[in-house]
């Protein structure tokens, strides 16, 4: 590795690790998966920055994502604008997040943005709603939806405000015994 | 209160400072975007890109967007903006606990609520300060090394720590990368900028180098790290069954993986250290019996069939421990190879138990949950049931169908809880079930110990077959490939949970596996007695013959008589040879006989489903024999075993670690294949964290189980006369003694005496026992801590709850709406100090509401003011600005020190 490539300066490469949990050849692989997306869109060299999107039809197509029921959650949350556009900046820290090595915390707020659909900060009944058919491909009756939002929210809202709050969510989350497990895509 | 006090005082020093930065637009830029971005992200809950402030956090980037579509201020009622006061300090709590990096912020701060404003305030101190050196570098910066006062070195060396704690720390921040960069940019920055700077004199130079060697050992640090990711072998193989099977298969393999590893160390141990040395430096092949094929076999012994059996030229290699000699040091090294044997032996035990451990211990590191998952059913099924490794369409599709059910089944379980079946029919059903599954467990035993039992008659007689040389591995093996599938079928009757059925099917094959193994070690340990009491007539032939040897007539005395070949020697049996033959042979026919099974019953089973369904009369791959399911738990149950098996034989057969890792090699390849080619993904999805634990315990319990006949036969049974390298000696840990009193001083010698004494070892027995009595205690009384303190904040949470509903409605709406618009505009302006210490204070005060509930009732007129309960008469708010302008650099460790003053009140 190393002296070779001039896509990233070494500082950048640096500045990478020092952000993201990867390693350099990690964070290389990244790239070229990133660049592989869009070859014509990114180019190969890094050097100075340059503002590239990559369109959420083709971050939503990698195979790590195409078969989630929450790949465009995803690509919206970790995009700068929220519209699922991906900066080079933008895949890492999603990889980064989704890694092995993050811990719970990091993990259980990113899942929280992811799970709430509406963006207002907070997993109310709608949010859940989604989830669940999102799961379930909408096989579930519409009654069966609304028991198991109703179920869900009696166990885990903690202030019985109605909707889940981070904290909540945090709360509930950080006794899962599988969130650790599940919440995780290996690049 | 005296530092609550100073803390406030230092707030409102900054903000004159800030009026007086704001002249040059881009000190004023970056402190409004520090100052703002500190409450703000905790105001609007998480830090994140939308919300109503995208502007602000935009700045670094350059590229401002107009604000979220979808959160308007205007639409804010009484309600919604009393309860951001409650997400604000909710939020707060919560980033600052993960700031902090650990949970004991947030904890404290829920205890204890009047000190969270203080804290706050504190933390804006410590996020202000950094940016103010840059502001004042002429005065503090240049001058760095000759006249920074002690106080002043103080604080930049604590301010350079914490730089390096948010470095160290950054990829854990929710941040988004530019901004993450830019932070990381800017600490860095200032870490190189002033850690050269403190010390005076020599200390300084000395504090530089240390920097220097700190650097150059986290940029080794970093490298090494790169290349131990390297090294890990398999990682895409494993990726991709990820993607497949999800990650319960997964890890099977990672498993395998591990087992891999370790078996490699234990095979650089027993190679390096016993077999190289004993090919390099010990006699050659030949020179004596031990190491020579007897006369009787030699014709047969390049034989295959022979080679096959492990005997033969086989049997009398370093691969077994009848080929080692009992001299006590070999080659010009002196190297002790008894002793190293033994060492050798123990610490293949040691390593393992060791490594299990840990890795166990950092198994359940991880998992925080303590047996109060049951209150979360629905909301884990929810949110943790999707396996994001997943990325394949099919494994996707029977996801789906799994958690679909998985709904179903929760909710029929919740509608219909207490609905009784025919309980009397299942009770039964399950008596009979358990009876069935006992017949069978000690059928299989019976038969094991039969069979060996014949084996040892047939080992007597001349001209065995083929099969029945090879009966037991192969009824072992039988067993084993039929068993589990016949519980399986049995405790179909049963009408368990999946779940619960699983568990007591792997129950059943770990009881099966070990009563067979236990079977076949008593019915070999028998053989082995056997041996032993064979051996006085042997040994009384081998004399014999060698006597009348050199004394027979009709050799002419004068010339000495060549010594007998050693092939002609007649020699023992050798019982550990024996027995390491059979752990070799079963260790071979167990990985055939896996292979052979995945073969048949995956790939054959895959093909004839594939190609013959084109011309069949119904559809084979939906219908019967469809195709096979990845088996999960018995793959590991056979891994586990077959390491319980190499770590009881590896004593007496060296050689067969190397057998294993080659055998670990290859299935990792075989089954990688396998499992990809002709497996379908799981319909019943099980699941795999959990279990990790699981399958350890099992290693670990298989383990201790076979150190057990192991140390039964180093400790109580006499070694072979004539063959290894304890022959001669009453036991085979005299070799330690011999050593000991041989080449170590005595005094050495005389400690060991001492503490192998009984009166020693007994009480150090207690002492540990003891010790276990306390830290079990210890570690209980905690957790009922725990207890209290997590009942402690649910209560603290109920009673803010009720406050509000009472409180809040009323007073909430006129009250927040004002300050609200307000710090809106502040944040966005982000220029002046007029508006945005009403914002600080705005959200000091909402702080201050959470933390003293109904005390503080918020009322518009306290919180549009810049606080003036808080401050003190005895300082008035611009005599202190006034001398703190000039002075600037000196205000930061001032309110630095009040933060260390504040430190030891907690």
């Amino acid at each position: 590795m190393g002296n070779k490539q001039t896509i990233f300066t070494h500082e950048q490469l640096e500045a990478y690790q020092d952000c993201t949990f990867f390693t350099r050849k990690e964070i290389m692989r990244l790239f070229y998966r990133y660049q592989d997306l869009a070859p014509q869109l990114v180019p190969l060299d890094y050097t100075s920055c340059p503002d590239v999107k990559v369109p959420y039809e083709l971050i939503g197509s990698m195979p790590e994502l195409k078969d989630n029921p929450f790949r465009q959650r995803i690509a919206q949350v970790f995009s700068q604008a929220g519209d699922g556009h991906m900066t080079l900046d933008d895949f890492l820290d999603m990889f980064s997040v989704m890694s092995e090595m993050a811990p719970r915390d990091l993990k259980a707020y990113y899942a929280f943005k992811i799970y709430d659909f509406n963006d207002d900060d907070y997993i109310c009944a709608g949010d859940l709603e989604q989830t669940v058919t999102k799961l379930t491909r909408g096989e579930l009756s519409a009654e069966e939806v609304s028991l198991v939002c109703e179920k869900v929210l009696d166990e885990a809202d903690g202030d019985h405000d109605g909707r889940l709050s981070l904290e909540d969510f945090q709360n509930m989350i950080l006794r899962a015994p599988d969130f650790l497990s599940t919440f995780h895509i290996r690049i | 209160m005296s530092h609550q006090l100073k803390g406030l005082e230092g707030e409102v020093c900054r903000g004159v400072r800030r009026q007086a930065r704001s002249g040059s637009p881009r000190a004023g830029d970056t402190s409004g975007r520090r100052s703002a971005r500190k409450p703000t992200p905790k105001a609007e809950g998480p830090p994140g890109r939308r919300g109503a402030q995208p502007s602000q956090k935009e700045p670094p980037r350059g590229e401002p967007r107009p604000g979220s579509p979808r959160r308007k201020p205007t639409e804010r009622t009484g309600r919604r903006g009393e309860l951001r006061g409650q997400e604000r300090s909710a939020a707060e709590r919560t980033s600052e606990g993960r700031r902090k990096g650990d949970g004991r912020a947030s904890f404290k701060e829920q205890r204890a609520p009047p000190k969270k404003e203080k804290e706050a305030l504190r933390k804006e101190e410590t996020w202000k300060r950094p940016r103010k050196p840059r502001s004042s570098s002429l005065a503090s910066g240049n001058s760095g090394g000759e006249s920074l006062s002690e106080e002043e070195l103080a604080r930049i060396l604590e301010q350079v720590e914490e730089k390096k704690k948010l470095i160290a720390t950054m990829r854990n921040k929710p941040w988004p990368m530019a901004k993450k960069l830019t932070e990381l940019r800017e600490a860095q920055a200032f870490v190189e900028k002033y850690e050269g700077a403190l010390g005076k004199g020599k200390g300084q130079r000395l504090y530089a180098y240390r920097m220097l060697m700190a650097k150059k050992w986290i940029k080794f640090k970093r490298d090494f790290v790169n290349f131990k990711t390297q090294c890990i072998p398999w990682e895409m193989k494993i990726k991709d069954i990820e993607s497949h099977f999800g990650s319960s298969v997964a890890s099977y393999f990672i498993f395998l993986r591990w087992m891999y590893g370790v078996n490699l160390v234990l095979f650089g141990l027993i190679f390096g250290l016993v077999i190289i040395p004993e090919v390099l430096m010990g006699m050659p092949y030949g020179s004596i019996p031990r190491k020579t094929v007897p006369r009787a076999e030699e014709e047969k012994a390049m034989d295959f069939s022979v080679l096959w059996d492990f005997e033969g030229y086989i049997k009398y290699s370093a691969l077994f421990y009848g080929y080692y000699n009992n001299q006590r040091t070999i080659g010009w090294l002196r190297y002790r190879l008894p002793m190293a044997y033994f060492m050798v032996g123990v610490s293949v035990f040691g390593y393992s138990l060791m490594i299990v451990i840990r890795s166990m211990a950092s198994n359940t590191q991880g998992s925080t949950s303590e047996g109060e998952n049951d209150n979360f059913t629905f909301s884990f099924k929810m949110f943790t049931s999707w396996d994001y490794l997943i990325g394949n369409s099919e494994t996707a599709d029977n996801k789906y169908a799994s958690i679909t059910t998985s709904f179903k089944e929760s909710i029929v379980d919740e509608q219909e809880s207490n609905k009784e079946e025919n309980i009397h029919l299942t009770r039964f059903l399950r008596v009979l079930a358990n009876f069935l599954i006992i017949c069978c467990l000690c059928g299989s035993g019976y038969l094991i110990y039969f069979v060996v039992k014949r084996s040892q008659e047939f080992s007597k007689m001349q001209n065995v077959s083929w099969y029945e040389r090879n009966e037991v591995e192969i009824v072992m093996s039988l067993l084993g490939m039929f068993c589990p599938p016949l519980f399986e079928t049995i405790a179909a009757l049963e009408n368990y949970h999946p779940r619960i059925g699983l568990k007591w099917q792997l129950g059943r094959i770990f009881a099966l596996f070990l009563g067979n193994l236990y079977t076949f070690l008593l019915a070999l340990m028998d053989d082995v007695h056997l041996k032993l009491s064979n051996e006085e007539t042997v040994k009384n032939i081998t004399h014999w013959t060698l006597f009348n040897y050199y004394n027979s007539s009709g050799w002419n005395d004068s010339v000495p008589r060549p010594p007998l070949h050693p092939a002609d020697v007649p020699r023992g049996s050798c019982w550990e040879t024996a027995v390491g033959i059979e752990f070799m042979r079963l260790t071979v026919s167990d990985m055939l006989v896996t292979y052979i099974t995945i073969l048949l019953g995956d790939f054959l089973r895959a093909c004839f489903v594939r190609f013959m369904n084109y011309c069949w009369c119904w559809d084979l791959e939906a219908g019967f024999p469809s195709y096979a399911e990845f088996d999960i738990s018995g793959n590991v149950l056979g891994l586990i075993f077959n390491q319980g098996m190499i770590w009881m034989g590896s004593f007496y057969a060296p050689g067969l670690v190397g057998i294993n890792v080659l055998r670990l090699l290859t299935s990792m390849y075989f089954q990688c294949w396998a499992v990809m080619s002709s497996n379908v993904p799981h319909e019943r999805v099980f699941k795999a964290s959990r279990s990790n634990n699981f399958y350890m315990g099992l290693l670990l319990l298989v383990l201790f189980l076979s150190l057990l006949p192991v140390a039964y036969t180093i400790m109580s049974l006499p070694p072979s006369f004539d063959c290894g390298p304890f022959s001669g000696k009453n036991r085979m840990y005299d070799v330690l003694q011999e050593t000991i009193e041989n080449d170590f001083p005595t005094f050495l010698g005389k400690i060991f005496a001492f503490l192998a004494n009984p009166g020693l070892i007994i009480p150090a027995i207690l002492l540990m026992f003891l010790a276990i009595y306390y830290l079990n205690s210890v570690s209980k009384s905690l957790s009922r801590a725990n207890a209290q303190l997590r009942k402690k904040i649910q209560a603290l949470r109920e009673v803010e709850k009720s406050h509000k509903s009472v409180k809040g409605k009323a007073t909430a709406r006129d009250s927040e709406d004002a300050p609200k618009s307000n710090s809106k505009n502040a944040t966005q302006l982000q220029l002046t100090k007029e508006e945005t210490t009403p914002h600080s204070a705005s959200q000091s005060q909402t702080l201050d509401k959470k933390a003293q509930g109904p005390v503080t009732s918020s009322s518009s007129s306290s919180t549009l003011l810049p606080a003036p309960r808080h401050l003190p008469g005895s300082r008035s708010p611009g005599s202190r600005p006034d001398s703190g302008q000039p002075q600037s650099q000196t205000h930061p460790w001032r309110s630095a020190s009040g933060k260390s003053a504040q430190r030891p009140s907690h």
